[in-house]
């Protein structure tokens, strides 16, 4: 779901790959994403849930507003996936429940 | 109607339009009906044939014995409202704002699409220029039969 | 603690151009934005602008951002950055707190810009939370900063100038945009946009709204219902449309929330999008903290540049430094601002900026 080409923009071609993971799969991105971008760009639009009814969720204003893109990342909970910059080896996991201080 | 569904009247277009007599030469055809603060088309006309004035919300006024037809306030426009329109025997001769890609190719031909975005006929896509100047937006040259004087208005790919 | 005269919350068109102004006037400030690049809303817009050549018009609002950033960067020693910083409280002894890449850091200032802009709003109906459901704003952030594509087949809810733009630049992502459909009886937004999009084949249709969103993992379809002169839905008047993605452009709502925190009187007025500072020439009711942009009161990037420039004179002149054209400015951009309001579209500002008693 990349766009390659733009009548107006003019988005890098060779960006350096960036591996993930995402709930344990190997995933990837490249450089200039932010983890919810990455994982759009491959399709995966469910990155979250509601807490009681465990509705899917995805992000909504993509700018760390809504607090709809909260997932897991590196262990710590309620990370901001759309206005965090993805990096490598990071560990991304959809959070179920309100979220805990987990131990790194 | 423009309110309801961005579509202006027969009436409106060819309010903006001179007498045909006017048009054997290439001129600007401003399809500005709404007062919103906005006058790059007056500031980047280097023939100062189009009139604001000091309130930015009026809407601007055309001196079609100044306005040459260059074409740059068509790729000025924001709103891109802006055309060149020429008389040229039993055909007219547009330069209209294009800002998809892929761009045309000279000689090809597309189709010709009015207001409402119907098709009304085919189009030769004379020719294309795009200039660091223009920033982005080409200016497409285009020759449509002469009926289609007051509802062409832009161009799509066939496919 | 970090002590600093003037802290400007808020990196977007508004915070940059407090801080440029501020910087003539030889005042130190830091600009705090919580995203990894500033210019605000701006850096997603690739259309050219409105206004006049004061306010950048005909330049594309990726190109002003650059531009109104670079503008600070003459300044760069007395204008601090601190992006991919959040500020997370503001107190009434005008401590800010910070957390910057996971450090909790305070500084106390002297004088306060909030420069936060807005948020999205968002609309009500049946399954509006499924994955797929964008606000407009963050399709824009998804096509134009990411080089993402938000789907392939997209209905538009809100006609206002968000919807018609964001609708025109998917088109140009290669995304087909169906329809846009608006609740009211009329376009909300500029004409000459709504005429771009009929002239591409996408319909526009008034007095219709989305009434519920299908999708089991994400939406896959929509219903969408007639309304009648009341704003009531048609029986009957209902139409399922596939789609993989729907953008909400209903509006937005000023950011205010750091605001509320430091005690400044704040007043709800629904022509300025929501709940927004009462204020005199742009200083809250909290002395020396100052607000500017849409975080004063929803309008375009045009008026948040003017509004920046005119927050960082008076900021300035409240820390004892009086810029040296201060008199000529204040005037200039006042009149500015009356220019950009003075039409149609003002209309709605002015009768807010009545209400609030400005």
């Amino acid at each position: 779901m990349r766009i390659e080409e733009h009548p107006i923009l003019e988005f890098r071609k060779e960006r350096k790959k960036i591996n993930f993971r995402f709930n344990d799969r190997p995933v990837y991105g490249f450089e200039g994403d932010t983890i919810a971008s990455a994982l759009h760009a491959l399709g995966i639009k469910k990155i979250s849930h509601s807490i009681n009814l465990h509705r899917p969720r995805g992000f909504y204003c993509a700018i760390g507003n809504c607090s709809s893109c909260q997932m897991i990342v590196d262990g710590v909970a309620n990370v901001k996936t759309c206005i965090t910059l993805l990096k490598e080896g990071m560990n991304v996991k959809v959070q179920t429940n309100k979220g805990e201080l987990y131990d790194k | 109607m423009l309110d309801k569904d961005g579509v202006a009247t027969i009436e409106q277009v060819r309010s903006r339009f001179p007498n045909q007599d006017i048009i054997v030469k290439p001129k600007a055809i401003i399809e500005c009906y709404e007062n919103i603060p906005c006058n790059p088309c007056s500031t980047s006309c280097p023939f100062d044939a189009i009139t604001i004035g000091e309130d930015i919300n009026n809407l601007p006024t055309l001196n079609f014995d100044k306005c040459i037809g260059c074409g740059i306030c068509v790729y000025s426009c924001p709103g891109l409202a802006i055309m060149v329109c020429e008389l040229v025997d039993d055909k007219v001769r547009f330069k209209i704002s294009y800002e998809f890609i892929p761009l045309p190719k000279e000689k090809e031909m597309w189709y010709a699409v009015n207001r409402k975005g119907e098709v009304i006929g085919e189009t030769l896509i004379e020719k294309v220029t795009l200039t660091k100047r223009q920033d982005k937006t080409a200016l497409i040259q285009v020759l449509v039969d002469k009926k289609l004087l007051y509802e062409f208005v832009t161009i799509r790919r066939k496919l | 603690m970090i002590s600093k005269d003037l802290v400007i919350i808020g990196g977007g068109p508004s915070g940059l151009c407090a801080a440029k102004m501020a910087a003539e006037a030889g005042v130190d400030s830091i600009i705090i934005d919580r995203n990894p690049k500033l210019g605000g809303q701006l850096i997603k817009q690739t259309h050219m602008f409105f206004g006049s050549e004061k306010q950048f018009a005909k330049t594309r609002g990726i190109d002003i951002a650059t531009k109104i950033f670079t503008d600070t960067r003459v300044y760069s020693d007395l204008i601090e950055i601190w992006e991919d910083a959040t500020v997370v409280g503001l107190y009434p002894d005008k401590v800010i707190t910070i957390l910057k890449q996971e450090k909790y850091i305070k500084i106390k200032a002297k004088a306060i810009i909030v420069a936060t802009g807005a948020s999205e709003k968002v609309l009500a109906f049946e399954n509006n939370d499924l994955p797929g459901i964008y606000g407009a704003g963050a399709v824009q952030t998804l096509m134009n900063v990411y080089g993402v594509k938000p789907g392939n087949k997209i209905v538009m809810v809100g006609s206002g100038n968000i919807g018609l733009i964001v609708s025109y630049q998917l088109m140009q992502a290669g995304v087909k945009v169906i329809s846009v459909i608006e609740a009211s009886p009329k376009i909300g937004g500029y004409k000459v946009h709504a005429s771009k999009l009929r002239r591409f084949g996408v319909d526009i249709i008034t007095s219709c709204t989305i009434k519920k969103a299908i999708g089991t993992e994400a939406v896959e379809k929509i219903i969408t219902v007639k309304l009648d002169e009341k704003w009531e839905e048609i029986p009957g008047a209902e139409e399922e449309i596939a789609v993989d993605a729907v953008c909400i452009a209903v509006g937005l709502t000023p950011l205010t929330g750091l605001l509320s925190m430091i005690g400044c009187k704040m007043k709800y007025v629904s022509e300025l999008g929501g709940l927004v500072p009462i204020t005199n020439n742009h200083e809250t009711s909290v002395e020396n903290v100052f607000v500017c942009g849409d975080a004063s009161g929803i309008e375009e990037a045009s008026s948040a540049i003017v509004e920046g420039y005119l927050a960082g004179l008076m900021a300035s002149k409240k820390l004892g430094k009086v810029h040296s054209n201060y008199d000529e400015l204040i005037k200039e951009l006042k009149n500015q601002l009356d220019n950009l309001r003075n039409g149609p579209f003002g209309e709605k500002i002015l009768h807010g900026l009545k209400k609030l008693g400005g």
